[in-house]
C-alpha cells in the first residue's frame, strides 16, 4: 500500500458549503477567511489522501428528534474541527427552513481528525442524516457511501418508527452498527430499559451501547472511540481504475453543480479528466475538496474518502445520483451497483400566484430538483390556476420544503392545490392510464376499474393512546395486519390506502397520542377499489383544484366535511354563495356562506381620508392575493386546508 | 366661506374669545355666505357648558356634544370624564343657547344587547335633537383598540349578525323618529344636515388649521393635500414661523378618484359617476357595478351611484371592489 502525502492543498480559501445564496456565501468566506488558515498551521498532517486502515466513514441515523445533528457538533467541537467561538446549535442544519423548523432536511457530511487512544491520527467522514420519513432516501443514499452507523435512540423515548427504518436500512447496507443511547442528562433516560428493547424490537445486541448526552458532552470520548475501534475502515485500491459514487450534486449560486463524492477504487486528482458513466459526460475536475465543514479544497481524493468536486457541469441532469465517476481514459469497465431510484408519492400542483412569474418559477423549480434528487416536477395548466407545475414528492412535509424554499429563496408566491396520489385508471378498452392529478380524470363511463396505490405502515405507540391510533387506522380505511408488544409500547402493522395518508394522517397520529406514536412506511402496491372523482361547485363554478378523490362510500360524509370546512375558509361576501359537492351530476354536499352583513367604517371625515383608504388599498392587495372562480375570492391556503379531516 | 368647525380633541376647552378673535380673522380673509354653518365640537362637562352662552355670542352656531353614551358605567369604560346627569344638563344648555345641537352616541359597546341599545337610542331621540351621530364601535386594524382585541381584553362585543342587527334597528328607529340617515353614521332632520361634514363627503375643497389638521385644497387646477404638526407646540412654532404647515402634496387623479369613492358613496346623495370618471380617467367597472345593482346593493339615478341599504352597511366591500388600482 503506497501512502501517498498529497501537498496539503489550501490554496483555496474555503468557501461556505452552503448552496444557493451568494450574498450569504461572500459574507461567510470573509468571516471566515482567517482561522482555516490557522487550523492548516496546526495540522500539518492534513492531506488530499488518506491510508484505508485510518478512515472510518458511518452515518448517524435515528428516529426524527433523538439528536443526531446535536451529537454530530459534539463530534465536530470535541475534535476541533470547528473552534469554540464558531459552534452554534445543530450546526450543520444550515438552511433556514432547517434551523426554523429545528430539523434536518439534507444530509451532510463532515470530515474529521481525530487522535485515537491507539496513538493513531484518524480521518472520520461522518454523514448527518434526516430522521424524517419524507426524506429517508437522503438516509439510504448516505448509507451506500459509508461502513458503518451510529443508531441514536432517545433514552427517554426509546425506539420508534424510524429507528426500526433506519436500522433496517443499516443491515441492507452491511453496516457495522453502534448504538447510542442519547439525552442520558434528562431525569426521564431510562438507558436500562431502552437497551432491553433495542434487543427485544430489533434484534442487536444492545449491550456495549454508548451512553451519551449530546447535549452535555457525556460520553463523546467513547463515541469516538467506538468509531474507531467498532467500525471496520473501508476496503479499495489506489492502483485499480477510479471508481467514485455520485452521492449527491446540488446546485451553488457561487461555485455552479457541486458533487459529492465517495471513492471506493483509485485516485481522483486536480485537473483530470472525468466521465459519468451513465451518461458518459466528461468533464476536467476544477476543484476537489473535502467538507470541514466549510468547503475546503484538497489536492486529490483517494480510497474511501469522501469530498466534492466542482467541474463546471452545466447539466445537473449529467449528475445523476447513483453515477459511477471514473477516468476518461482507462477507466473502470463497471459501475457500482448505483441506488434505488427515489420514487415520489405525493403530487400537488404549484401555480404562481402572479401568473406572470411562472418563467421564474420554472427556474425556481429546477434550480431546486438540482439540489434534491427525490424532488420531480412537469409542466400543468389548470383551468382555474392558469400555467404551473405537478410536482411529485415523498411526503407532505417533503413538499413543504420544496413549496417554502420556492417562496423564501426565490421569492414566488405559491398556490398550493390538493394532494394527490397515483391512480391506475383501467379502461374500458383495456389501456391503463396513470391519473396524477384528479382534475384529469377521463369519463368515467369509459372507466372498467380503478386501482390505489397501499402502504405497510409500521407505528409504534403506548399503550395508552392505541385504542385511538387504531380508530385512526380504520377511519383511513386501513386493514389491521399485525399486533405486538415490546414492554408498554404496542407496534401496530396496517395497510393503507396512501390516499389516506399523504395529506394529515401524520397529524392526526400526533394528535391522537399526544405526540408519543411514530410512524413509518412503505409502498406495497396497487389495490383496486370503488373510487370516485369529487368535484367541488362553488358558486355553481366547479373549481378543479379542489376536485379529488375519494373512495365511494365516504363520498357523502367527505363532500359535507369539504363543503362546511369551504364555507369556513372562503370569506363572506356581499352575496350568498352555494358551495356544493358532487360526483358526476350529482350534489352529494351542500352548504351556504351567508352574505356579508356589515363591513363599513362607521367615522370617516375629512381627516380621516388618507389613512383610511390606505386600510382599503391594503384590503385590496389581500385581495388579489387570493384566486377568483367567477366573482368568489379563495384564499390560497383553502386548497390545501379543505381536505383536512377531523378525524 | 360657507362653514367653520372647531373639532377634533375638545375644542370648548378654549376660551370664548379665542374663538371670537379666530372667527373675526376668517371674516376678515374670507366673505362668510348669510347662512355661515359655525361649529364647535364640545366635551358635556359642567366646566365646557358654563360657557356656551359665551360662544354663542363669539358667534358659534352650532354645537356637537359627544354624549358616547346614556349610561355611567358604559362612560367609565370607554374613559369619559363626564356622567349621564353631565350630559344631559348641558345639552339642555346648548339646546338653549345654539339653534342647532347634535351629539353622538356609540354603540355596539362590550356587552351592549339589542334591547339595551333600543331603550338607550329611544331616550337619545326623546330629547329632541334635530341632528344624531350615531356609531358603531368597530374595532378598526392598527389602533389600540385592535391590539387590546387581539390580546383577547375586548371580551362581548356584538359578533357580526348582531353589529348588523344593531345598525338595522337604529336606521329603523331613527326612520321613525323623523331623523333619517343621511350618511352612514349621521341623522339629522330634513335640513339640519351638517353642511360642514358633507364637504367632506362630497370629496370638496377645506382647510385645515391648528395642530394635526388635514386640509383638501385645489391650488391652479391641481389638488393638494396639506397636513399640520401634531403636537401642539411644535404646530406653533411652525405657524409662527411660516405657513404652520408639515406637508403639502399633490393627489394623483387615481388617488384622488379613491377618495372621492370612499366618501361620496357614503352620503344619500351617492357618487357623481361622471366626476369620478373625470378624476379616475377611467370608466367604473361596469361589471362590478352591474353586479352591485343585481345583488340589491346599489341603485342607479341618472348619473349617481347610490347605496341602498343593504349596501351601505357593506360599503367597505364595495369601495374595495370599485377602487381604482394604481
Ligand atoms: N437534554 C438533551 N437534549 C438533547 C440531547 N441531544 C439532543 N437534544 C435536543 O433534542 C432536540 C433534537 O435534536 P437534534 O440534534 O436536532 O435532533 P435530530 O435527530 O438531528 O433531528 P432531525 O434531524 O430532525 O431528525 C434538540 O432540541 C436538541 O437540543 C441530549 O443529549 N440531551
Ligand atoms: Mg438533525
Amino acid at each position: 500500500m503506497t501512502f501517498c502525502c498529497a501537498s496539503g492543498g489550501f490554496d483555496d480559501a474555503p468557501i461556505k458549503r452552503h448552496p444557493s445564496i451568494a450574498v450569504n456565501i461572500l459574507c461567510d468566506k470573509v468571516l471566515s477567511l482567517s482561522h482555516p488558515i490557522d487550523q492548516c498551521a496546526k495540522r500539518p498532517h492534513i492531506r488530499g489522501m488518506t491510508d484505508l486502515s485510518r478512515i472510518r466513514n458511518f452515518s448517524i441515523v435515528a428516529h426524527i428528534d433523538h439528536g443526531k445533528s446535536t451529537l454530530a457538533d459534539r463530534l465536530i467541537q470535541s475534535t476541533n474541527t470547528v473552534a469554540d467561538r464558531d459552534m452554534k446549535e445543530q450546526l450543520l442544519d444550515s438552511m433556514d427552513i432547517e434551523r426554523e423548523r429545528g430539523i434536518t432536511i439534507k444530509a451532510n457530511t463532515v470530515r474529521i481528525d481525530y487522535h485515537a487512544a491507539d496513538g493513531h491520527d484518524y480521518v472520520l467522514n461522518l454523514i448527518d442524516t434526516p430522521g424524517h420519513v419524507d426524506f429517508a432516501y437522503e438516509v439510504s443514499r448516505s448509507m451506500r457511501a459509508v461502513e458503518g452507523s451510529l443508531l441514536i435512540v432517545d433514552s427517554t423515548q426509546g425506539v420508534e418508527a424510524q429507528t426500526l427504518a433506519n436500522v433496517y436500512q443499516a443491515i441492507d447496507a452491511d453496516h457495522d452498527i453502534v448504538p447510542v443511547l442519547n439525552k442520558i442528562d434528562l431525569p426521564a433516560s431510562d438507558c436500562v430499559r431502552v437497551a432491553e428493547q433495542i434487543e427485544d424490537v430489533i434484534g442487536i445486541d444492545a449491550s456495549d451501547a454508548v451512553m451519551v448526552s449530546a447535549k452535555t458532552g457525556i460520553g463523546i470520548d467513547e463515541t469516538l472511540e467506538a468509531i474507531v475501534t467498532r467500525l471496520p475502515a473501508p476496503d479499495g485500491s489506489v492502483d485499480a481504475p477510479l471508481k467514485a459514487m455520485l452521492v449527491d450534486s446540488w446546485y451553488d449560486a457561487y461555485l455552479g453543480v457541486v458533487v459529492l463524492v465517495r471513492i471506493m477504487d483509485g485516485v481522483l486528482k486536480k485537473g483530470q479528466r472525468i466521465r459519468m458513466m451513465a451518461t458518459n459526460a466528461v468533464y476536467p475536475v476544477d476543484r476537489i475538496g473535502v467538507f470541514r465543514p466549510e468547503m475546503t479544497s484538497v489536492e486529490s481524493l483517494g480510497p474511501g474518502e469522501i469530498g466534492f468536486i466542482t467541474a463546471s457541469i452545466k447539466q445537473v441532469r449529467d449528475t445523476k445520483v447513483g453515477d459511477t465517476i471514473t477516468h476518461e481514459k482507462k477507466g473502470a469497465e463497471t459501475p457500482l451497483p448505483g441506488f434505488q431510484p427515489s420514487v415520489p408519492v405525493v403530487f400537488c400542483g404549484l401555480f404562481p400566484v402572479d401568473s406572470s412569474e411562472f418563467e421564474d418559477l420554472r427556474d425556481a423549480i429546477e434550480k431546486l430538483a438540482l439540489n434534491d434528487a427525490s424532488f420531480s416536477y412537469e409542466m400543468e395548466t389548470s383551468a382555474a390556476l392558469g400555467f404551473g407545475f405537478r410536482c411529485g414528492f415523498l411526503g407532505l412535509l417533503h413538499l413543504e420544503v420544496i413549496r417554502d424554499r420556492t417562496e423564501r429563496e426565490y421569492g414566488i408566491e405559491l398556490i398550493t392545490t390538493a394532494p394527490s396520489v397515483i391512480y391506475h385508471i383501467f379502461m374500458k378498452d383495456g389501456e391503463m392510464i396513470e391519473l396524477h392529478n384528479p382534475a384529469d380524470m377521463p369519463d368515467p363511463s369509459k372507466i372498467d376499474h380503478i386501482q390505489e396505490p397501499r402502504i405497510k405502515a409500521t407505528i409504534l405507540v403506548p399503550d395508552e393512546f392505541l385504542g385511538d391510533v387504531l380508530k385512526l387506522c380504520q377511519d383511513r380505511r386501513g386493514l389491521q395486519e399485525d399486533l405486538t408488544y415490546a414492554g408498554s409500547r404496542a407496534m401496530v402493522v396496517y395497510d393503507l390506502p396512501l390516499n389516506e395518508v399523504v395529506f394529515d394522517f401524520y397529524d392526526r397520529l400526533k394528535s391522537v397520542s399526544k405526540g408519543y406514536a411514530s410512524f413509518d412506511y412503505q409502498m406495497t402496491g396497487y389495490r383496486e377499489d370503488n373510487l370516485v372523482k369529487m368535484s367541488v361547485l362553488v358558486n355553481d363554478e366547479p373549481v378543479d383544484a379542489l376536485s379529488t378523490m375519494v373512495h365511494r362510500d365516504r363520498a357523502d360524509m367527505r363532500g359535507r366535511a369539504m363543503c362546511e370546512k369551504l364555507k369556513d375558509l372562503i370569506p363572506r361576501h356581499m352575496f350568498k354563495i352555494p358551495i356544493q359537492a358532487a360526483i358526476g351530476g350529482k350534489v352529494i354536499a351542500r352548504e351556504t356562506l351567508s352574505a356579508l352583513r356589515k363591513d363599513v367604517t362607521a367615522k370617516c371625515y375629512g381627516g380621516d381620508a388618507s389613512r383610511k383608504k390606505k386600510l382599503l388599498e391594503k384590503q385590496k392587495a389581500g385581495k388579489k392575493k387570493m384566486r377568483q372562480f367567477g366573482r368568489v375570492d379563495i384564499p390560497q391556503e383553502a386548497f390545501i386546508s379543505a381536505l383536512k379531516m377531523d378525524n | 366661506m360657507r362653514s367653520v368647525f372647531f373639532g377634533g380633541g375638545t375644542p370648548s376647552l378654549m376660551k370664548p374669545s379665542v374663538v371670537d378673535r379666530i372667527l373675526n380673522r376668517i371674516q376678515q380673509l374670507w366673505p362668510l355666505t348669510n347662512d355661515v354653518e359655525i361649529t364647535l365640537e364640545a366635551n358635556p362637562t359642567s366646566i365646557d357648558s358654563a360657557k356656551f352662552a359665551e360662544f354663542s355670542s363669539a358667534g358659534i352656531n352650532r354645537v356637537s356634544i359627544g354624549i358616547q353614551s346614556l349610561n355611567d358605567a358604559d362612560l367609565r369604560r370607554l374613559g369619559r370624564l363626564h356622567s349621564v346627569q353631565e350630559a344631559m344638563t348641558a345639552l339642555e344648555i346648548a339646546q338653549k343657547q345654539f339653534a342647532r345641537v347634535s351629539f353622538d352616541l356609540i354603540y355596539a359597546r362590550q356587552d351592549q344587547s339589542l334591547s339595551s341599545w333600543e331603550t338607550e337610542l329611544v331616550q337619545a331621540l326623546s330629547f329632541a335633537p334635530d341632528h344624531l351621530s350615531l356609531y358603531q364601535l368597530t374595532i378598526e386594524p392598527d389602533t389600540a383598540f385592535a391590539l387590546r382585541q387581539a390580546a383577547g381584553k375586548l371580551a362581548g362585543l356584538p359578533n357580526h349578525d348582531l353589529s348588523a342587527d344593531m345598525y338595522q334597528l337604529t336606521q329603523y328607529i331613527c326612520d321613525a323618529a323623523g331623523l333619517p340617515a343621511y350618511e352612514i353614521s349621521n341623522h339629522a332632520k330634513p335640513g339640519q344636515e351638517s353642511r360642514h361634514n358633507l364637504i367632506y363627503w362630497h370629496y370638496g375643497d377645506y382647510l385645515g388649521i391648528g395642530p394635526g389638521a388635514h386640509g383638501r385644497v385645489t391650488l391652479d387646477g391641481a389638488r393638494y393635500a396639506t397636513e399640520t404638526p401634531l403636537s401642539p407646540a411644535d404646530w406653533l412654532h411652525s405657524a409662527l414661523e411660516g405657513s404652520g404647515e408639515s406637508k403639502r402634496y399633490s393627489l394623483s387623479p387615481v388617488d384622488q378618484a379613491g377618495e372621492y369613492l370612499m366618501m361620496g358613496l357614503r352620503i344619500n346623495e351617492g357618487l357623481n359617476i361622471d366626476r369620478y370618471e373625470g378624476m379616475a380617467q377611467k370608466k367604473l367597472d361596469q361589471l362590478s357595478v352591474d353586479n352591485l345593482i343585481k345583488d340589491g346593493l346599489a341603485f342607479l339615478s341618472g348619473r349617481r351611484l347610490i347605496l341602498t341599504k343593504p349596501g351601505r352597511m357593506v360599503l367597505n366591500s364595495i369601495v374595495v371592489a370599485l377602487m381604482p388600482i394604481h
